[in-house]
């Protein structure tokens, strides 16, 4: 398929309850939609709703109305809608997400923490763990550490592990919130190239950049949520 | 007949031998099944083998000829008293000789001599529940057995062979009877075990304090539980009875002096006699015939 | 994916007299599906649990289990020597006490072969070696063997809980608190042994938590009780990231932050 990813319609609220519950629109009427090989990247001033459209897509923030459509197994799933298991079947195998921060599991090495959605897609440990090396390398994550687990890395070196495991499965559909917000300009240029890479693999992108540079090097559109603003959708 | 006989025979009234009687027709009719039944109080203490006695008391007539046994020997405290209980409130003629016998009670032996169809052997049980070192609540150990759950019997034997390589279990050792309910054999030897096993006897079990009754019949599958690799296996003698030269029975050791000087012979004293009787003799027998 | 689910929970209410225990429960659990029930003491969870795993009669409402010959049985209707037999085969329960899932006065050996054992497993070997396998597996050192868990210390006992019920290969394993009285290091140990056996043997669980962490970490789907029914439901980060009912929205923010 050559659009695995359209968003329709979506909107989305908060409601709090904790505060007298007031409602907090965020986005509303977002529509868009990301071709294969393509990298569209959010973009706005902070807090207009770029990370929630992000977490919407991944399935981590629920959807008021609209619509997310991905192609998963052959099949068109919307993603508002789908059940938890689902969801997280379309995770495994075709939706994949680096996020800002590593969310730690005690105990785990750096290398098996990479090699672990490959695993899930029924790769042999030791296979999955030699494409792992290999992307950790290739992030200049010192040797050293791959067998500890990040818990103690420093945010540079998690910001890698997580990239390394974001990158390391084929998944169709690729999310990137701010990978590159804690690297330096060598391995920001590592991560530009491994973009690249997967665009011409055909992969979809949606990304959150607030480094120009790398925006500039990776985007082959901008999409101004701002034009999402729930207050405008209103007037 | 004395007084006390015909007073009322074999000392318990009649109601309550009949109630004991339907308790053993059940225990009977499901082997191996621990029959509840309203132990009496008798003029013995418990742990002296009260339900023995009243299983005794239930089924004796006053053409049987009943034998009793403690640990084998018809000679001992316990034996002796209750033959001559017997002797006394049921006027019953008594034997040591287990061929002539038609009941039987022991406490921790089964003659060595093969028992014939219309004997009965009567136990005397002290817990008749196999399960209960394992499992306290009886709610749940009697679930078990409704529900066949016997995982846990094994749980011992495991035990038994982590800690000393062998299963050590040599006494009440458990067995399951016509492939359903496991049973406790009460505290015979091991080495008994197999003589339980299609015996053309019917075999009783009395528990007076735990008020339970059991029975084994006649021509009965009674299997010892055990590990394929680590099958049962009854206890072995090197040496032969000291007195009649008897292998393949069950030898208890007797202290001869303190200087260590001992010897091992027949736990069941009327096989040993008969043996003799029979011109066969030990090492210890025959000394004494050569000092004479 | 599996298209059928393991578990099948229709309705279900426990009433104590006139007080709710829980009420109009409902959700399918799939084969290797995680779902934690979090909510605070006297929600419900435990009621459900118990409801769910057949120590308790529901009041109304049907559970439905996928037996391994493809049939669906009501958990209800079930005989009592089918229903404890599955119980200790196909199911497994990890109390918050260990003592109340361990033999204590048996070995930890004897503790993980009891099943095998209670299963028809008849040779020796075969079930140390299985035993020696599991407590590998659960971390506890293979010369504890022989040992009673009463010479245990508590995250030990709980993992030799574990490693007692997941012997016989189960599908389906209830976990009431497993974490509950642990100190926090002990406790991670836990999680993530628990995390990685559940993902390596494909293991359904209903996990019952007060802690949204453990929530987090070991579920896949996450249902909220308060006052006996589910008032929010759905995948645990959704849940957790998103929190719709203001129950819910307090109990996330009240989460302490390391």
């Amino acid at each position: 398929m050559a659009t695995p990813l359209v968003v329709s319609e979506v909107a989305k609220s908060f409601t709090m309850h904790l505060r007298d519950g007031i409602r907090l629109p965020v986005v509303a009427n977002v529509t868009f939609s990301v071709k294969a090989g393509e990298c569209v990247v959010l973009g706005g001033p902070s807090g207009v709703g770029k990370s929630s459209i992000l977490k919407m897509l991944y399935g981590n923030y629920g959807v008021d109305e609209g619509q997310i459509l991905m192609e998963h197994d052959g099949k068109l799933v919307n993603l508002a809608t789908a059940e938890p298991r689902t969801v997280l079947e379309v995770r495994r195998a075709t939706l994949g997400y680096v996020s800002q921060f590593l969310r730690v599991v005690p105990r785990v090495s750096a290398l098996d923490i990479v090699a672990e959605p490959l695993q899930a897609r029924g790769v042999a440990i030791e296979d999955a763990r030699a494409r792992a090396a290999e992307l950790l390398s290739k992030l200049n994550l010192p040797t050293a550490l791959w067998s500890l687990p990040p818990a103690t890395f420093s945010g540079g070196e998690q910001q890698r592990v997580n990239i390394a495991r974001g990158f390391i499965t084929d998944h169709k559909i690729l999310l990137l919130d701010e990978p590159t917000a804690s690297l330096d300009a060598k391995n920001r240029a590592v991560v530009v190239e491994m973009i690249a890479e997967k665009k011409a693999k055909g992969t979809a992108l949606i990304g959150i950049f607030h480094d120009e540079e790398v925006r500039d090097a990776v985007a082959d559109r901008i999409l101004d949520v701002s034009a999402f603003s729930p207050r405008k959708a209103a007037a | 007949m004395n007084d006390l006989a015909t007073y009322n025979f074999s000392y318990l009234d009649e109601q309550t031998k009949r109630m004991i009687r339907r308790a053993i027709l059940k225990a009977i009719a499901i082997p191996g099944y621990q029959v509840p039944f309203a132990s009496r109080e008798m003029p013995m203490p418990y742990g002296w083998g009260t339900g023995g006695v009243q299983v005794t008391a239930s089924i004796l007539g006053p053409k049987d000829v009943l034998k009793v046994i403690d640990q084998g020997a018809d000679d001992t405290t316990n034996a002796v008293s209750i033959r001559a209980f017997f002797q006394k409130v049921a006027a019953v003629a008594v034997t040591t000789k287990t061929k002539e016998a038609t009941i039987i009670q022991t406490r921790h032996r089964i003659p060595e001599e093969g028992l014939r169809e219309g004997q009965t052997l009567v136990y005397q049980v002290p817990i008749p529940e196999p399960l209960r070192f394992l499992e306290p609540r009886e709610t749940e150990t009697r679930k078990m057995h409704a529900l066949e759950e016997y995982g846990l019997m094994h749980v011992k034997l495991y035990e038994d062979i982590a800690r000393n390589g062998h299963i050590a279990t040599t006494y009440a050792y458990p067995v399951k009877v016509e492939g359903r309910y496991v049973m406790d054999p009460s505290p015979t030897p091991k080495f008994d075990n197999p003589k339980m096993h299609m015996s053309e006897a019917l075999q009783l079990f009395g528990a007076g304090r735990e008020k339970r009754i059991y029975a084994v019949p006649p021509y009965t599958e009674v299997v010892s539980l055990d590990f394929e690799d680590h099958p049962f296996e009854v206890q072995k003698f090197d040496k032969p009875c000291a007195l009649c030269g008897a292998e393949n029975v069950y030898l208890d050791e007797v202290v001869l002096d303190d200087k260590g000087g001992r010897m091992f012979v027949c736990s069941d004293t009327d096989h040993c006699e008969d043996r003799r009787d029979c011109g066969h003799a030990g090492h210890m027998l025959a000394r004494k015939e050569a000092a004479e | 994916m599996s298209a059928v689910p393991l578990l099948k929970v229709n309705d279900v209410s426990k009433f104590y007299g006139s007080r709710i225990g829980c009420r109009n429960v409902s959700f399918d659990l799939f084969p290797g599906e995680v779902l934690a029930i979090v909510g605070e003491s006297g929600s419900g969870k435990t009621t459900l649990l118990s409801c769910l795993s057949t120590r308790l009669m529901p009041t109304s409402g049907i559970v439905e289990y996928h037996m391994r010959d493809g049939q669906y049985r009501d958990l209800a209707r079930m005989g009592e020597a089918e229903r404890r037999f599955l119980m200790r085969t196909d199911w497994g329960f990890v109390h918050q006490n260990p003592a109340d899932g361990l033999r204590m006065t048996v070995s930890a050996g004897a503790n993980v072969g009891e099943r095998l054992m209670a299963v028809g497993d008849r040779h020796y070997g075969n079930i140390r070696a299985a035993a020696s396998d599991w407590l590998e597996r659960v971390e506890i050192g293979i010369d504890r063997i022989d040992d009673q868990p009463r010479a245990f210390s508590g995250g030990m006992r709980q993992r030799l809980q574990i490693a007692r019920n997941l012997v016989t290969n189960p599908r389906l394993v209830f976990m009431d608190e497993p974490t509950g009285g642990l100190d926090v290091s002990v406790q991670a140990r836990l999680l993530d042994l628990v995390r990685g056996l559940v993902h390596d043997l494909g293991l359904a669980a209903i996990i019952v938590t007060h802690d949204l962490a453990v929530a987090r970490l070991l579920s896949h789907r996450m249902m909220v009780m308060k006052d006996g029914a589910v008032i929010e439901q759905g995948l645990t980060d959704r849940v957790l990231d998103d929190p719709r009912e203001p129950y819910t929205q307090l109990l996330v923010s009240s989460i302490l932050q390391v």
